[in-house]
């Protein structure tokens, strides 16, 4: 048991006793260390403002993540190296990535500015990504800038960011890692008495022992809607308990017959995993907030906090992934669909936590597809989002699996559509009639700040006639607008 | 000597002026060491303030305030109420409708009701939400529909009118008739409102507030403390954003600042949370324009009649100038024969709208262009086509309000090369094509103008004063009443100033503005920020050169012609002295190096009760062509290509130029397209965080952005190195995406005019893509 945090920050390791079960990393940063290049744009990360950078060994390999500190909370940081825009520039010498947004009127107000230093900071240190304007924008979608129109900042980034690697933390690599292998350890940490506390258990019978006896307690992944209850909802939360430090639970591991993701991998760390079962995941996955937030988000948060208009559980459903669950009392799965009870009721009991997820990788004869629909296409929640898979047997659709988000109080299956279109067949279009009008009986949608219930319900049935035209083979052009990142559309052949 | 604006050999001789250098604070932006107000060393025991109001009332009479268990939550100091106000409760620019705190009446939702003022931030935001607050509710008004039915207006109608618009009516080969609904725009500067108030003796107060007018901060906290103007100073170094959201809108959280300061005796700062800064403060009008219009049959106007009903909000604030302004701009860069254009300010219980950048401006030209896209729709011609045989010229260059438009060449001369370089003709083919072959992606294109009047339309607000000191070492200390929020003008400021005094850039120390220096500001608003200050600055640069000019001609027994500044020096026929030397001996010498410039724009005459006069000194001018992607399936858009040449006059820093030019069309691209704004039934405001109200964000923005500066001769107008301003203007460009969207689904069906609502976002879209659909099937 530790009952500390310790972190590095600028070469130093911290080590700090105390530490609130909801202080934030910004407010750590601005408020005790009184640096305040870090700035709080939304309080919701939303904004980008306050990116700072999170080192942290991966596979051995020093990674730098742009994290949005005013939803990070300050325990989460354990064993990590924390960067800040004030780590950058020593001694009057900027950093190449802040000489660029000098050199090329990166910055006009200056607000946003060192949040994009930062994000900047961790494309200047990826490995592996190629110099264009597509992968700086997935990387800065995040960051929001009133005044530049962001050219300036992109060209900026593709003049500081893809060439060598060559600045402080560069040269002190290997110090740095031993630094981080020397905070490495296997201990629960807890914060606090039994009556307000932040803890970080290492093992999974750890977890289990302490939510029983904690069972009001809240569960944090990736802050990134905790976070919120914090800065907006203004809620107390006495007790935290944070699932980071247990290994079992970050598994993402590929198999033939599909892929097993533990509740607390993050989007990012799953990215490359749902682009190979599917092209349509992998775009879905890059849309889902941003650089940031799935740099922090775990697939186990967005599908146990039942949110109807989550990301991540249409398209799992569609493609027959199933919930793992554990409590002391033991383990149990069942179909993702059936978790989501009613808006804002899971099938969860008490003291029982979401393990992990496995998602069939889908067999040749069958195609997937899904679409999201929002009013800007990054860092955006979805207005309606549609996934398909369909099985399909000489042109015959033999079963249809279909989920939408945004349609309901859950994410749920189009069940009368599914039926419907069972036996349709893809070279002619009369027979997807059936399907279309089923839709109209599946669901019946909400009006709310993002659409109305007419174009929910119509952008459903559009977004199944896109799937059955793309994978039937019978659109003659592309027909989308936003091609997809990754090449290669799959025709139901 | 100073340079004259007119050499040929401009660029090459001046040292500083013209060039393309960093904005002042870029390294400090980029450190992370640029100080904003939040970032300020606080001073021992300083307190926080956070707003409160009534979470679930929209428009009623407040029957009780129950604050029990506000005072009782822990770390709270004290609570704000229309009580604690000594002096007058109004945070108005003008009107006196802007309560600090509501005392009877909530007017709208978000509205302000008490203060809570408590040791931590965190405390006092966990406290305000404790109050109970109990409100008769009554019904509220809040569409533009239902401020006509009641009749509710913040102030009265107004119009222009010229010649007989029936008469041209009638006598129109054609007539067209429409309507559109143009939304609002949250400013969404990334540093919110705040404020930071410390307590002087005698009852004074410093107040470092975000804003666009410190003078106004200095009279409203005045105003509402109950002391005089000259007991408060207020001061800003910089703005993290500003967009007009900072001109008017930062008054009340720095009064609330004050007060609480005033009755605790210790420094008090306030920072609004993003939502509460969305849901209190005030935003772009939106609008529903009802026009008609009748041209000659060939697409050319005889007649206009024009509609703006704007929805202002619960208070006036700065709806006179803002709708106004729509009328000014109403015409775009068209020759209006006979016009009828009126303006509609209704009262609705929200939150009151206010400038943001443009100032009502691009509503009224977004309009025009829907007339324009109209004719060429009806008649099967291309658009641009039908703006080109519109546009002012030779013979008819009035606009409705009296105004000529004098450069109307340069607006040919532009229009025409981008129509070149922008290959608008060529790719007109290709958009057909692209349309001809795909039944589910449509493309559109569109090349807009525009024409901007700058100058305030409040005529006493064109004047503006710097402070300069030049010190015994040859350094310059550089203070003017325009306030920095990004737009670069305190480093064109003193790009200007060393010019003049021959030094380097280093040398000039550039300060906040602060009311205490240079008193009686307008606002840094109307893209007149350079115009004014730099001009002042100059001024006061200029006088104190020439008072050392004249010292050293007695000195040297020489003529001013022989004295030259510049490379931090004076040279003296063949002398050469360090500036640092002559400032000594001037200083010897008993020579004040110390001015205040002012400078008042000429020239302007307009009289708005009478409707006759000059309102502007001048127009900017430019030009957009956008192309755009739509699908008809799902309404999603992609902006796939943006060509613009803008109008800057001889550009002060084409760097600073170009940023403006390309974040200005990228916020009025914001705004006509992922930026909505939505209100429920009853009135709350329901896209009040980054979360749902969506402004571009890097992938938005297509690959292909050329953005060019027009070569010109400069600004006709002896404006500061003959430039222009360029703050506001380049908004308007985006109205090209508008209309490309709209091209796009007008290829729909020949000859229908889309029915297409702002924003156009992928819903607005969808309908009008549906409505063409059923007009089609209709036929």
């Amino acid at each position: 048991m530790r009952d500390t945090i310790r972190f590095l920050k600028g070469g130093e390791i911290i080590e700090l006793e105390n530490v609130g079960p909801t202080e934030t990393v910004l407010d750590y940063l601005r408020l005790r260390r009184l640096e305040t290049g870090t700035k709080e744009g939304c309080g919701e990360g939303d904004c980008g403002a306050c990116t700072v950078a999170l080192g942290r060994l991966i596979h051995g390999k020093l990674v730098y993540q742009p994290i949005n500190s005013c939803i990070q909370l300050l325990g989460m940081i354990d064993g990590a190296e924390l960067v800040t825009v004030e780590d950058l520039s020593q001694d009057m010498r900027l950093h190449p990535v802040q000489s660029a947004m000098v050199d090329l009127h990166g910055s006009q107000c200056g607000f946003c500015t060192p949040g994009f230093i930062m994000t900047l900071f961790t494309l200047y240190h990826a490995e592996g990504q190629s110099r264009s304007r597509k992968v700086v924008t997935e990387w800065i979608a995040g960051n929001l800038c009133r005044c530049t129109g962001y050219r300036p900042i992109v060209d900026a980034a593709m003049n500081s960011c893809f060439d060598v690697t060559d600045d402080a933390f560069s040269w002190r690599a290997n110090e740095t890692r031993e630094q981080l292998q020397s905070l490495a350890d296997s201990r629960d940490i807890f914060i606090g008495d039994s009556e307000s506390f932040f803890s970080a258990p290492a093992t999974l019978d750890g977890l289990a022992a302490l939510y029983t006896q904690h069972p009001e307690a809240t569960l944090v992944a990736g802050a990134t809607d905790v976070g919120l209850w914090i800065t907006k909802h203004l809620m107390e939360l006495p007790k935290m308990i944070h699932l980071g430090r247990i290994e079992e639970l970050r598994r993402v591991e590929n198999s033939p017959s599909g892929l097993l993701i533990g509740a607390t991998a993050t989007y990012e760390e799953t990215e490359a995993a749902m682009t190979e079962i599917s092209a349509d995941l992998g775009e879905l996955w890059k849309r889902i907030g941003s650089k940031q937030v799935r740099a922090s988000g775990t697939v186990g948060g967005n599908v146990a906090n039942g949110s109807p208009i989550g990301d991540s559980p249409p398209a799992l459903i569609a493609l027959g992934a199933t919930l793992e669950l554990q409590s002391v009392e033991g383990s149990r799965a069942l179909p993702l669909e059936d978790f989501f009870l009613e808006y804002g009721k899971q099938d969860r009991g008490q003291g029982e936590f979401v393990t992990g997820l496995f998602v069939p990788r889908p067999s040749p004869n069958q195609v997937f597809r899904c679409y999201k629909i929002s009013k800007r296409f990054d860092q955006d929640i979805s207005s309606v989002l549609g996934a398909f898979r369909f099985t399909v047997d000489n042109g015959t659709i033999t079963e249809a699996r279909i989920a939408y988000g945004g349609m309901a109080g859950t994410p749920q299956r189009a069940e009368a559509t599914e039926a419907a279109l069972a036996g349709a067949l893809l070279d002619d279009p009369s027979t997807w009639g059936a399907g279309m009008q089923a839709l109209l009986s599946d669901y019946t949608p909400l009006t709310d700040m993002r659409a109305s219930a007419e174009y929910r319900m119509e952008t459903a049935r559009a977004l199944l006639a896109k799937a059955l035209m793309e994978i039937s083979g019978t659109a003659a052009a592309d027909i989308r607008v936003l091609a997809r990142r990754e090449a290669g559309h799959d025709h139901a052949a | 000597m100073t340079m004259q604006p007119d050499q040929a050999d401009r660029a090459s001789a001046l040292k500083h002026v013209s060039k393309a250098l960093s904005h002042d604070s870029a390294e400090k932006h980029v450190s992370g060491t640029a100080t904003y107000i939040d970032d300020m060393v606080e001073p021992v025991g300083t307190l926080h303030v956070v707003p409160g109001w009534a979470r679930q009332a929209v428009r009623g009479r407040i029957q009780s305030i129950d604050l029990n268990e506000v005072r009782a939550a822990p770390g709270v100091v004290a609570v704000l109420t229309a009580t604690d106000i000594k002096g007058t409760n109004d945070c108005s620019s003008a009107f006196g409708d802007d309560p600090v705190l509501a005392k009877d009446e909530i007017l709208f939702h978000g509205q302000v009701v008490f203060a809570v003022v408590a040791e931590t931030r965190e405390a006092a935001r966990k406290a305000a939400r404790k109050a109970n607050i109990d409100v008769a509710e009554i019904t509220a008004i809040l569409t533009v529909e239902d401020a006509v039915d009641a009749d509710t207006t913040v102030l009265p109608d107004y119009h222009f009118r010229r010649g007989s618009p029936e008469t041209g009516m009638s006598a129109s080969e054609q007539i067209l008739t429409g309507s559109m609904r143009i939304g609002g725009q949250e400013h969404f500067y990334l540093e919110g409102q705040v404020a930071m108030a410390l307590p002087q003796e005698d009852g004074g107060m410093l107040v470092h507030s975000s804003t666009q007018h410190p003078t106004e901060i200095q009279h409203t906290v005045a105003k509402v403390l109950g002391v005089p103007d000259a007991a408060v100073t207020a001061e800003v170094r910089r703005m993290g954003g500003g967009f007009g959201g900072k001109e008017s809108q930062a008054n009340q959280w720095a009064a609330l600042a004050s007060l609480a300061a005033q009755k605790t005796g210790r420094a008090c700062k306030i920072r609004l949370d993003r939502d509460d800064d969305m849901i209190m403060t005030g935003k772009r009008h939106d609008f529903r324009v009802d026009w008609k219009v009748g041209h000659d049959g060939s697409g050319k106007l005889r007649a206009v009649d024009m509609e703006f009903l704007s929805r202002c909000g619960y208070s006036v604030d700065l709806s006179l100038g803002v709708n106004d302004r729509t009328l000014f701009h109403a015409d775009s860069s068209y020759f209006y024969p006979d016009a009828l254009i009126r303006s509609r300010r209704l009262r609705t219980d929200t939150c009151s709208n206010t400038a943001f950048r443009g100032f009502g401006g691009p509503q009224g030209m977004l309009a025009a262009e829907r007339i324009i896209d109209a004719i060429a729709i009806t008649l099967g011609r291309d658009p641009l086509e039908i703006r080109k045989l519109n546009f002012y010229d030779g013979d008819r260059n009035h606009t409705p309000f009296g105004m000529p438009v004098e450069e109307y060449e340069v607006m040919h001369d532009l229009i025409a090369q981008l129509e070149d370089s922008s290959q608008y003709w060529a790719r007109r083919e290709e958009v057909r094509e692209f349309n001809a072959t795909n039944a589910v992606l449509k493309k559109g294109l569109a090349l807009t103008p525009v024409k901007f009047g700058i100058s305030f339309t409040l005529k006493h607000l064109n004047q503006a004063g710097a402070l300069v000191h030049l010190y015994t070492d040859g350094s310059v200390h550089l203070n003017h009443g325009g306030t920095e929020m990004g737009q670069g003008l305190y480093q064109k400021v003193a790009q200007v100033v060393a010019e003049e005094f021959g030094v380097s850039l280093d040398k000039v120390r550039i300060t906040a503005t602060n009311t205490s220096k240079v008193p009686n500001t307008g606002p840094t608003a109307a893209s007149s920020g350079t115009d004014l200050n730099a001009m002042a600055a100059k001024i006061a640069a200029q006088e104190i050169k020439g008072r050392l000019i004249s010292f050293l001609c007695e000195q040297h027994q020489c003529g001013p012609e022989a004295i030259f500044f510049g490379d931090n020096k004076v040279l003296i026929g063949d002398q050469s002295f360090a500036l640092a030397e002559i400032a000594k001996q001037a200083h010897m010498a008993r020579i004040q190096m110390s001015n205040a410039g002012f400078y008042a724009t000429p020239g302007i005459t307009w009289d708005r009760d009478t409707a006759t006069g000059r309102p502007f000194y001048y127009f900017a001018f430019g030009g957009a062509c956008a192309e755009v992607t739509i699908d008809t399936m799902t309404g999603e858009m992609t902006v796939d290509k943006v060509d613009i040449l803008h109008d800057v006059g001889h550009s002060l820093n084409p760097a600073i130029d170009i940023g403006q030019i390309e974040g200005g069309f990228v916020q009025g691209m914001g705004w006509l397209t992922t930026e909505e704004l939505v209100w429920d039934e009853k009135g709350r405001l329901r896209t009040h965080a980054p979360s749902t109200y969506k402004i571009p964000t890097a992938s938005d923005i297509p690959e292909h952005f050329k953005v060019e500066l027009y070569e010109g001769t400069g600004n006709p107008q002896a404006t500061v190195y003959r430039s222009k301003a360029v703050g506001e203007p380049p908004v308007m460009l985006a109205n090209s995406v508008f209309c490309a969207v709209n091209d796009a689904i007008a290829s729909l069906v020949p000859g229908q005019v889309p029915q297409l609502d702002a924003p156009a976002t992928p819903e607005n879209i969808m309908r009008a893509v549906q409505d063409m659909r059923r007009r089609k099937l209709a036929t």
